[in-house]
């Protein structure tokens, strides 16, 4: 099987990956479908819980589609239509993000500037491959550039707090949201163009990590480590949650540049990343007093935001990448 | 054609800003007459509500527009006329003229509008008092359904004085019909409007 692959060129095998991904989200659709013909509608009070759970599943199928289309086409089109892709999931992230800060009058030019000038700056760095520039531009240059036009604006009421969300909201949306197209440009020698395995390698082992973490922690609910923040997390599931994603890592080091031991690490350090980062926004969230981000009506409904989804991977991505670069002197 | 496009254009660059989510609660989105009236921060708000109501609705609901402001070029005509379908009233009040007969008139034809009944942009949290053009459409149309809607989070996409639009998720809630009671007078009824426009905010 593995030499087979090998003599395959590299799109190919990635369209290969392509086919075994839709593949297994069609089954799963499929599956979920027959099982919908078989349900009856019914008062009792089990009736209700198994219509969320049965929702949730298909939300989760629904956004798996989305996102598997959504890299199909990016691979399909090329690097700059993928960047230009993930550029469009930031500004959408960022949006959601903004929308829960509560921003003054005198925050208008800063949010212009950073929805209309820097997110499209970085990506297009990003995009020309300009690594140093792009690992630099937002933490050093928008840094200072943004509160200068926020204290221009002359309104001093709670400025560092409305600065520091803008701050963070651009660190997480645009900064780390940009390092996943940066994956897919990073020039591995003897691994050109393949960059699409390494953003795959790493979404899936995060989401791996992420999944597992969530139905352990169903499963065999223990005490909560931070009740104020999340119900739901807890150490024993979130270190089964990230040996699950140094498994997955294990078996899919085939195809990454990485030998399996360099894999385990690397994925390691993503789950670390990715699932603590997620532990963040979730602190975030309560602060202010919200169950997901995205539109208010719907976070009742159950179906969350955009950044709900993508935020683990805009805490995993820059790690991942920077220590990728450290590892391997690229 | 041009008027199409145009209206096509500016609905995604809505939905792109705002997302313009309708939440219907206390009445489906029917192709009933109605009029949705609604709080008044943002000259945003009139394309707010189109946007967001469904595309059947947005067809039969005109808005409303100054006569003397919005006829002044060709364009502003064309874009009031063409692509939202506005009904002209005239703010200055002449001695011969009912300002409200060319809604009477829209609403005889069978259209829905949308009314912001404060009359003027507020910019604090409040609505203020709502004018009395309200109360005389109920009461000369009683079979109308009057829906109250409440528009959140436009004034921060573009505040007064600026001109660049800024991402901010916006959504309208659309509440129960209200309808005029039997021998209401005018200050309770549009005290009770304002209610159910501001009441819809905590929803």
């Amino acid at each position: 099987m593995n030499s087979f692959l090998r003599t395959l060129t590299t799109s190919q095998q990635i369209g290969a990956l392509f086919i075994v991904v839709f593949g297994v989200l069609s089954l799963a659709t499929l599956w979920g479908f027959f099982r919908s013909l078989r349900e009856h509608a019914s008062d009792d009070p089990q009736a209700e819980a198994h219509a969320q759970k049965v929702k949730r599943f298909w939300g989760l199928i629904k956004t798996s589609w989305v996102m598997a289309t959504v890299f199909w086409i990016g691979w399909a089109l090329g690097d700059t239509v993928a960047t230009v892709l993930f550029a469009i999931v930031g500004f959408f992230a960022l949006r959601e993000f903004i929308t829960l800060s509560p921003t003054r009058r005198g925050d208008h030019r800063s949010l212009v500037l950073a929805f209309f000038v820097v997110l499209p700056l970085q990506f297009t760095i990003v995009g020309s491959r300009m690594f140093d520039l792009f690992t630099v531009f937002i933490p050093v240059y928008v840094f200072l550039a943004l509160p200068v036009v926020s204290a221009l604006a002359n309104d001093p009421q709670r400025f560092l707090e409305r600065n520091a969300k803008l701050q963070w909201g651009i660190m997480v949306c645009v900064y780390g949201m940009s390092h996943v197209p940066a994956l897919l440009l990073l020039d591995f020698p003897g691994y050109r163009e393949k960059g699409a395995f390494l953003v795959f390698f790493l979404v899936f082992v995060v989401q791996t990590c992420m999944l597992v973490q969530h139905l352990v922690g169903q499963r065999f609910p223990h005490k909560p480590v931070a009740p104020q923040v999340s119900q739901s997390f807890q150490w024993a599931s979130w270190l089964a949650g990230v040996a699950a994603g140094g498994l997955a890592a294990g078996l899919l080091s085939f195809i990454t540049p990485f030998k399996p031991g360099q894999a385990l690490g690397m994925a390691l350090l993503a789950c670390f990343a990715g699932s603590l980062g997620h532990l963040v926004m979730k602190a975030l969230k309560r602060d202010r007093g919200v169950t997901s981000w995205g539109m208010q009506g719907m976070s009742v409904t159950g179906a969350g935001g955009l950044l709900d989804r993508v935020d683990a991977l805009c805490f995993a991505a820059p790690v991942f990448f920077h220590s990728t670069r450290w590892y391997f002197g690229l | 054609m041009f008027a199409k496009l145009m209206s096509g254009f500016l609905l995604g660059l809505v939905r792109l800003l705002t997302g313009a989510q309708a939440r219907w609660h206390g009445c489906p989105p029917k192709a009933e007459q109605r009029i949705y009236f609604a709080n008044h921060q943002s000259h945003a708000d009139l394309v707010m509500i189109w946007a967001a109501l469904p595309e059947e609705l947005r067809s039969i609901t005109r808005p409303i527009a100054a006569r003397d402001y919005w006829t002044k070029s060709a364009f502003k005509r064309w874009l009031t006329s063409a692509v939202f379908n506005a009904v002209y009233v005239a703010r200055q009040r002449s001695e011969d003229e009912d300002p409200l007969e060319p809604l009477v008139e829209a609403l005889a034809r069978g259209d829905s509008l949308v009314i912001f009944p404060e009359g003027t942009r507020s910019s604090r949290g409040e609505p203020q008092a709502f004018k009395s053009g309200l109360y005389h459409l109920a009461a000369r149309l009683p079979e109308v359904a009057l829906v109250p809607g409440w528009i959140d989070n436009v004034q921060r996409v573009m505040p007064k004085g600026e001109v660049v639009p800024v991402p901010i998720l916006c959504s309208v809630t659309f509440g129960a019909p209200i309808a005029l009671e039997p021998g209401e007078e005018r200050r309770p009824f549009l005290d009770r409007a304002r209610r159910a426009v501001m009441a819809l905010r905590e929803v």
